[in-house]
């Protein structure tokens, strides 16, 4: 046979081989890294119009979200908006797609924090995006609430902690998952595990996790 | 048309100097043709400029390829609306043009692999352009279920990749079963293809001229110099593939038949589909290998390759599938009147009397389980033009048996304020005749571009090539129906 390949070919096909193997590797893990909710929403923090320091007022002065401050010059903007009617510009931050249904009522009374989805708002001095709100995200609670139910008066308090619930008195208000075998009155720390199971079971929480429970 | 069609002649010196063979064996290749007459006539079919009967062909088929191209494009953008689908026909045109073609495919895979392992000689003069069948044929095939669901950029869906919905496909579903078995059948098949392809192609590339041609034939040829090295590596390998091709004979078509057998529609939820659907897709598959060789031996003259013998045979494995498929219709009646299920009774009724009747007196009981009836007789099989007729025949009446399936099955089930009819939009019609432009357009780039039959298998199963072979000139006259024709 006619010998036509230069000599320097002999090496090009381990060569195109381990090249496209690195390529294609990097692709793949740069797609995994990079376009997902996990990084492109997480952290997403714009300037708003206002800037409300939510860790100074919540956190050190302890104020409600139902007392308005109404003699600082940095409101200007809302006192013109009230003034004249235009709405003031806010930066949307958390943007559920339209064609996911959400009801909050549903969460906030069923023992899902504002913590859950939004973060520790109260230690936020500008907001940022905390969670990624990806279809797993929402799927990873609906699949196992138990990892994230809290007693409905603990719903507005970002800063609870599983630890802080004394056994006794869950106990005594919420009773215990039938499965249990022995007195979790007894114990001397709930988990968040045991928590939301008794909550689970005592709501009767069943979150759908059918299309059609968010698509609808 | 068939200038070889006169009486076989037998290699002499062959059936004489074996005292101990009973009877004369018709050579795979007749009149005595040698290696350098085999490379000369299919090689030469590649590298001579394009026929005019070529360009006028393939300006028809690719123009019906590209409008075909148009209506998936208009589908995409406009949505499913634009095919005639709606309640209760969900499931029509798409995906009896999906089993017709991934069927039709089926017999590429048993001529290169199950022949291959059973010593069936006969193959190497058709296996090269039915395993190409094969892939053109899957190509077609994929586009349906592809294009079907809807949202086609959601069809990635469909595989097993880590994402942000924290979704899996559903592993119990035979839709998903379909989609592995297909892609499988797809990858194996090319790796089977291009391995055999690899000697041929060297034998191009030492006989290019050109320099592109040298280059890409070289490139594809993967430096093959048919050493000893060589050839053992390349058997390893091809015996390999066929071992792995030949369970996809089996599996392909009965996952393709889990989509309706696993349902609980009348007419779909039977176990004797399985094996009901392989027999029928080798059935329809040879016809169209048939189809697409018996045209191609006469313009190219290969008469001499693809022998009265090699049709015989095909015609048998067409009679002997086709009464496979026929006892199977067959049964699917009995067992409706022996279940006593008033559905299910019912379905077969519609199927002979309903508005779909005459789809099953013509496709079903004429063209699929009758036509094929001619083969057993010797004098239709040597007929060039019967064959054909039936090879056209079972085209068609496989497309038929599909759609009686899936739109028969579909139209009048267990409620009959649902029951209606299925209209095709042009959407539907163009698709599909879309998918034979493709089809055919591919094939014809096949046969100029690629040595439509695998030389280096002919050549093995010449009588030279027998280490054993005693030259017929050196002992025994040449046969007289053996003078060379060129």
């Amino acid at each position: 046979m006619a010998n036509f390949f230069p000599r320097w070919t002999n090496w090009l096909p381990l060569k195109i081989a381990i090249c496209g193997t690195v390529v294609v590797c990097g692709l793949t893990g740069a797609t995994w890294y990079y376009i997902t909710p996990k990084y492109t929403r997480v952290g997403y923090q714009p300037i708003q119009p206002v800037p409300f320091p939510h860790d100074i007022h919540v956190a050190q002065l302890g104020m409600d979200c139902t007392q308005v401050q109404k003699d600082n010059p940095k409101l200007e903007p809302v006192r013109a908006s009230w003034k004249t009617g235009q709405p003031v510009e806010w930066v949307q931050l958390h943007r559920t797609p339209d064609y996911v249904y959400y009801n909050h009522a549903a969460h906030v009374n069923r023992g899902i924090s504002c913590a859950s989805c939004h973060g520790q708002v109260n230690r936020m001095g500008i907001m940022h995006h905390d969670k990624p709100h990806s279809m797993a995200w929402c799927l990873e609670c609906h699949r196992h609430p138990e990892n994230f139910l809290r007693p409905e008066t603990q719903i507005t308090n970002l800063d609870w902690k599983p630890d802080w619930e004394k056994p006794a008195e869950f106990v005594a208000k919420y009773g215990q998952p039938t499965e249990a075998t022995d007195d979790w009155a007894k114990k001397q720390k709930l988990t968040q595990e045991e928590i939301g199971q008794t909550l689970k079971e005592r709501w009767n929480i069943q979150p759908p996790l059918n299309c059609q429970g968010c698509h609808r | 048309m068939d200038g070889a069609t006169t009486a076989p002649d037998v290699i002499e010196g062959e059936a004489s100097a074996s005292v101990e063979r009973p009877l004369q064996r018709v050579p795979l290749v007749l009149h005595r043709r040698n290696f350098s007459w085999i490379t000369e006539r299919i090689a030469g079919a590649v590298e001579g400029p394009g026929p005019r009967w070529w360009w006028v062909t393939f300006a028809i088929t690719s123009m019906v390829a590209m409008f075909g191209l148009f209506c998936l494009g208009y589908q995409i953008s406009t949505g499913v609306g634009t095919w005639g689908l709606n309640h209760p026909v969900g499931w029509a045109w798409d995906i009896t043009n999906f089993v017709f073609w991934i069927g039709i495919g089926h017999a590429g895979t048993l001529i290169s692999a199950i022949l291959f392992l059973l010593r069936q000689k006969w193959r190497t003069s058709i296996n090269r352009s039915a395993e190409a069948m094969t892939l053109f044929a899957v190509i077609c095939a994929a586009i349906f279920p592809g294009v079907h669901v809807g949202r086609v950029w959601m069809a990635w869906f469909l595989a097993p990749l880590p994402n942000n919905y924290g979704i899996w496909p559903n592993f119990r579903s035979p839709l998903l079963w379909d989609v592995f078995a297909v892609s499988t059948y797809f990858s194996v098949s090319v790796l089977f293809w291009y391995t055999g392809l690899i000697p041929d192609l060297a034998t191009l590339r030492d006989r290019a001229t050109t320099k592109i041609k040298k280059l890409l034939y070289g490139i594809f040829a993967v430096g093959w110099r048919g050493s000893n090295r060589n050839w053992r590596h390349y058997e390893m390998a091809y015996l390999l593939l066929a071992g792995l091709s030949t369970p996809l004979v089996l599996s392909v078509h009965s996952v393709v038949s889990f989509d309706f057998a696993t349902s609980i529609i009348p007419t779909w939820h039977t176990t004797i589909f399985p094996p009901y659907f392989v027999a029928g897709a080798i059935f329809g598959g040879f016809a169209m290998v048939l189809t697409l060789l018996i045209p191609a031996r006469a313009i190219y003259k290969l008469q001499d390759i693809i022998t009265p013998q090699h049709i015989d045979k095909m015609a048998k494995v067409i009679l002997l599938t086709g009464s496979i498929v026929s006892y199977a219709y067959a049964m699917e009646f009995f067992v409706a009147w022996y279940s006593g299920n008033q559905y299910e009774k019912y379905a077969f009724f519609n199927r002979i009397f309903g508005p779909y009747w005459w789809y099953w007196w013509v496709g079903m009981l004429f063209c699929n389980a009758l036509s094929p009836q001619f083969f057993w007789f010797k004098r239709f099989r040597q007929n060039i033009y019967v064959v054909y007729f039936v090879c056209m025949c079972v085209n068609a009446g496989m497309w038929f048996e599909r759609f009686i399936i899936i739109v028969g099955g579909l139209h009048r089930d267990f409620l009959p304020s649902s029951w209606g009819m299925f209209y095709p939009t042009w959407v539907d019609i163009w698709t599909f005749i879309g998918t034979l432009g493709i089809f055919l357009s591919l094939f014809l780039m096949f046969i100029r571009y690629l040595p439509m039959i695998a030389m280096s298998e002919v050549k093995i199963v010449l009588p030279e090539a027998n280490p054993h072979h005693a030259s017929p000139e050196e002992h025994h006259v040449v046969a007289a129906g053996g003078k060379e024709r060129t």
